[in-house]
């Protein structure tokens, strides 16, 4: 079956989640390409979306329109060429506008699993639980004829497992993107000891045409991207407890100042626990969850999340793509309050966050923010000389911030070691595209 | 002429759009009767008030697409209500719409249908994304011609002539020329606070130009953004008056600028050009204009051109004789064209740097030269050369189409 065959008949499992729907629009814009291209006119090109949700499908449809069109506006030069041909398509509207319908007329909604029938290709992003996908992929393959492939997006769940609990010998690959699929460049791609070497290059072809970056990692519970980070996530939060308890103040102090500590210091994105907001609490909880039976030699779990949760603070995104509160409050993209988990309630930072700065004591004057270098040039140098500052400094904020670059490099380094990761540059490439941190966990900044 | 006709009282609103601090695509802006309103009460402030005026014109090109708006000749009162009740029309050819206002306004007072007439261009642009604005400004070429153009029509039609003047006098020859004439609209910007570029700090322009380099993936094959004009809302507007109207609106001639001759010439639409490094009715209109003034080239002191693209800049040199045949790209890129050079062009940026708020463009030219010729150009002025005491103004709709020539004296 050529690349092209393989895609003419895909499903989406949980076509209208959060990775569902992303996948599902790039994916559905694939198709529609090669649908276009002269030598597969006539030819039939069906992508099931499939989710239990009408509502949720409903505003996939909805999403899909948008998002086509901006993908239509960027590439109207190419698609001028591809409808040359039709006398009745003259300006620029016309011919984006035909395109969103090719695109959409590819795309069928659907609630029932049946549709995944007759597939050769069946995307899975549904929710991160063993048992259910186990059970899914069981349903379909035992009706689908086509012996089809499974491309997983779980990214925690060994791949070996659905495998052989689903009976799927050689047809599985965990194919991993980062939210928003749309728009991160990442994928992390994970074989199994089976994995034919045909769904292995036709994952390499479609990460290709979908301009991703692929990162091999092997069939470990998190893979690369949730072992790091789940591990590093669980450091910052026993980090805001120790320095609750050694400076006895309230722990949300502890937490506007790793987070801070995370943030500024450490030149990311954003702090550790507005990460975990970002990705929610639930996620992260349940994420940690799935890993933990899977290693020996450390506990994967937090008593701090498990009481967020028992206070109904969850963290995540709304539909709308913006942030609900979780261990901070949220206007926009602004932390006004940090959560007490004593009082159960949002503490607002003005009332606090002068005296904890000064505990942190001064950021070296060379500080840099992470937007201003994430793509300069020469953020090496740079950072190398804010980095060296912060290691000749005694303030708590410095030290603290030093300690937790040692702590994220090793747990890289940790990666490799347990064989999750083939080399460092896997693990750095990962959080730099997937995690856009401005440098590599594995570094030498702060040795 | 048969009568002495003058222009005064010049206004333009800010040319809004990228490059102004205050735009945001996606917040909500002022629409064309804010630019129509701000530009005739400029210039109705400075020429007595509407009583004075006896007929109203609207140079706009696609107010009926952009703005879903046609009939703009009723919007003459939302300017002042005394308007009401006079007579107004609205005109167009393409983006030199303007122009064809200007013409509108000439001819009223040399019929002696009116002593003062109101000239008023507008044109606002960005109520669509560039890919739709593509569409909607291809209506001034040919329509039979869209369905083989480019993605992005008239830059497709300029990087034409641009891979046709390459081919011609060298691509670094070209180049070094058409970048000047960037740099030249880039400065002359700076000066002017009306200009959308006015806040331009770009440290080293001729390094950001080299970096930027014609792209055909993502754009055309040879112009970059830095080529081509703005897309722009705005208004432009100045009186068109007799002597009488003058006397009657109290503006001493000093403060006017006398219109001594023009031209206006249009090219058979449905033809391409018969050789693409050329602007034909340019060098007509042009000639024609000068002829009709009496004058030559070498009196005149300063030109405001049609550059919607930097090649056409580079063209006009050309074409007006200032430069040989295949050599206006030398003759721009040795500062001839510079504000301190020999003939100063586009002394406020002209369209790449001021803006193209297309049907507005060639009202916007008329108040340039107005300014400099009457000293009114604040920190934008030039010293006008006592021996070339003119101005010209040159306003294109369409590829060489549709064009508006006028030469003018100080009042």
């Amino acid at each position: 079956m050529t690349y092209e065959e393989r895609l003419q008949n895909v499903s989406v499992l949980g076509a209208a989640g959060k990775m569902g729907s992303g996948i599902l629009l790039l994916t559905a814009v694939e198709m529609a390409d090669l649908s276009l291209l002269p030598e597969n006119k006539g030819k039939s090109f069906v992508l099931n979306a499939i989710d239990v949700s009408p509502e949720g499908l409903s505003g996939l449809m909805k999403y899909l329109r948008d998002q086509v069109r901006k993908v239509a506006e960027k590439k109207t030069v190419w698609l001028r060429k591809v409808y040359a041909d039709r006398d009745d398509l003259v300006e620029n509207y016309e011919i984006i506008d035909e395109y969103i319908f090719d695109v959409l007329n590819v795309v069928r909604p659907v609630t029932t699993m049946s549709a995944a029938y007759s597939s050769n290709l069946i995307f899975e992003a549904v929710s991160e639980n063993r048992a259910l996908k186990v059970k899914l992929l069981t349903d379909i393959d035992t009706n689908n004829g086509n012996s089809p492939w499974y491309f997983t997006n779980t990214s925690s769940v060994p791949i070996g497992l659905i495998e052989k609990e689903a009976n799927l010998e050689g047809r599985v690959i965990g194919f991993h993107f980062y939210n928003p699929p749309a728009v991160q460049r990442l994928v992390e791609l994970i074989k199994t000891d089976k994995t034919t070497e045909d769904v292995i290059e036709f994952a390499h072809k479609y990460a290709k045409k979908l301009r991703k970056i692929i990162v091999p990692s092997n069939d470990f519970a998190g893979f690369i991207g949730n072992g790091h980070f789940m591990r590093d996530a669980l450091h910052g939060m026993k980090e805001a407890e120790t320095l609750a308890s050694e400076k006895d103040m309230p722990l949300y102090k502890a937490i506007y100042m790793i987070n801070k500590i995370t943030q500024d210091y450490l030149v990311r994105p954003m702090g550790i626990f507005q990460l975990i907001d970002y990705v929610g609490i639930d996620v992260v909880q349940f994420i940690l969850g799935v890993m933990n039976p899977f290693v020996d030699d450390e506990e994967l779990h937090s008593d701090l999340l498990d009481k967020m949760m028992l206070q109904g603070v969850k963290g995540g995104q709304k539909s709308s793509g913006a942030q609900k509160d979780g261990f901070l409050k949220y206007k926009g993209s602004r932390v006004t309050s940090i959560w007490d988990i004593h009082k159960q309630t949002y503490v607002d930072i003005d009332q606090f966050k002068d005296e904890c700065d000064e505990i942190l004591g001064d950021l070296p004057d060379s500080v840099v923010a992470w937007k201003s270098i994430v793509r300069n040039k020469k953020k090496d140098d740079i950072l190398t000389a804010f980095f060296n500052d912060l290691k000749s400094s005694d303030a708590l904020g410095s030290v603290t911030a030093v300690n937790y670059g040692r702590r994220s490099k090793a747990i890289g380094e940790k990666l490799v070691a347990d064989a999750v990761a083939d080399e460092i540059d896997h693990v750095n490439t990962v959080m730099l595209t997937g995690f856009f941190h401005a440098y590599g966990p594995v570094n030498n900044f702060f040795e | 002429m048969r009568r002495k006709v003058y222009m005064t009282g010049g206004y333009n609103t800010v040319s809004m759009g990228t490059g102004r601090s205050e735009f945001h695509p996606k917040k909500p802006r002022p629409g064309l009767e804010h630019y129509i309103e701000e530009a005739g009460k400029g210039t109705l402030a400075q020429i007595g008030g509407a009583e004075n005026v006896d007929e109203g014109v609207i140079g706009n090109f696609m107010a009926a697409r952009f703005n879903k708006q046609a009939n703009l000749p009723g919007f003459m009162p939302t300017i002042d209500e005394k308007l009401q009740w006079k007579p107004a029309i609205s005109v167009e050819g393409a983006c030199g719409s303007g122009g064809l206002a200007l013409m509108s306004g000439i001819k009223s007072v040399l019929a002696e249908t009116g002593e003062v007439v109101l000239a008023l261009g507008v044109e606002v642009q960005n109520t669509v994304k560039a890919i739709y604005g593509a569409d909607i400004l291809a209506g001034a070429g040919w329509y039979k011609n869209r369905k083989n153009g480019h993605a992005y029509f008239f830059p497709g039609q300029f990087s034409d002539r641009a891979g046709a003047y390459y081919e011609k006098v060298g691509y670094d020859r070209a180049r070094a020329g058409m970048k000047q004439w960037f740099i030249n609209a880039m400065e002359n910007a700076r000066l002017d606070e009306t200009a959308q570029e006015h806040q331009n700090k770009v440290p080293n322009l001729s390094a950001l130009y080299d970096k930027l380099k014609p792209n055909g993936a993502a754009f055309v094959d040879n112009l970059s953004v830095l080529d081509c004009s703005k897309v722009s809302d705005g208004a432009s507007a100045i009186a068109i008056c007799s002597e009488d109207g003058l006397k009657k609106i109290g503006v001493d001639k000093k403060n006017a600028v006398e219109v001594v001759g023009f031209a206006q010439v249009i090219r058979n639409i449905t033809n391409f050009p018969t050789d693409l490094t050329e602007v034909e009715t340019i060098k007509k209109a042009a000639h024609q204009a000068m002829a009709d003034a009496g004058v030559t080239i070498d009196q005149i002191g300063t030109i405001e051109t049609h550059d919607c693209f930097s090649i056409a800049g580079v063209l006009a040199t050309e074409a007006l004789g200032l430069a040989k045949n295949g050599e206006g790209c030398d003759y721009v890129a040795a500062g001839n064209t510079a504000r301190g050079g020999a003939m100063p062009m586009n002394t406020t940026g002209g369209l790449i740097g001021w803006g193209h708020p297309t049907g507005a463009t060639g009202v916007h030219q008329a108040v340039t030269i107005w300014q400099q010729l009457t000293g009114k150009a604040g920190k934008a002025q030039i010293e006008m050369p006592k021996d070339r005491p003119y101005g010209m103004t040159i306003n294109m709709g369409g590829d060489d189409v549709t064009v508006i020539a006028i030469v003018y004296k100080q009042g």
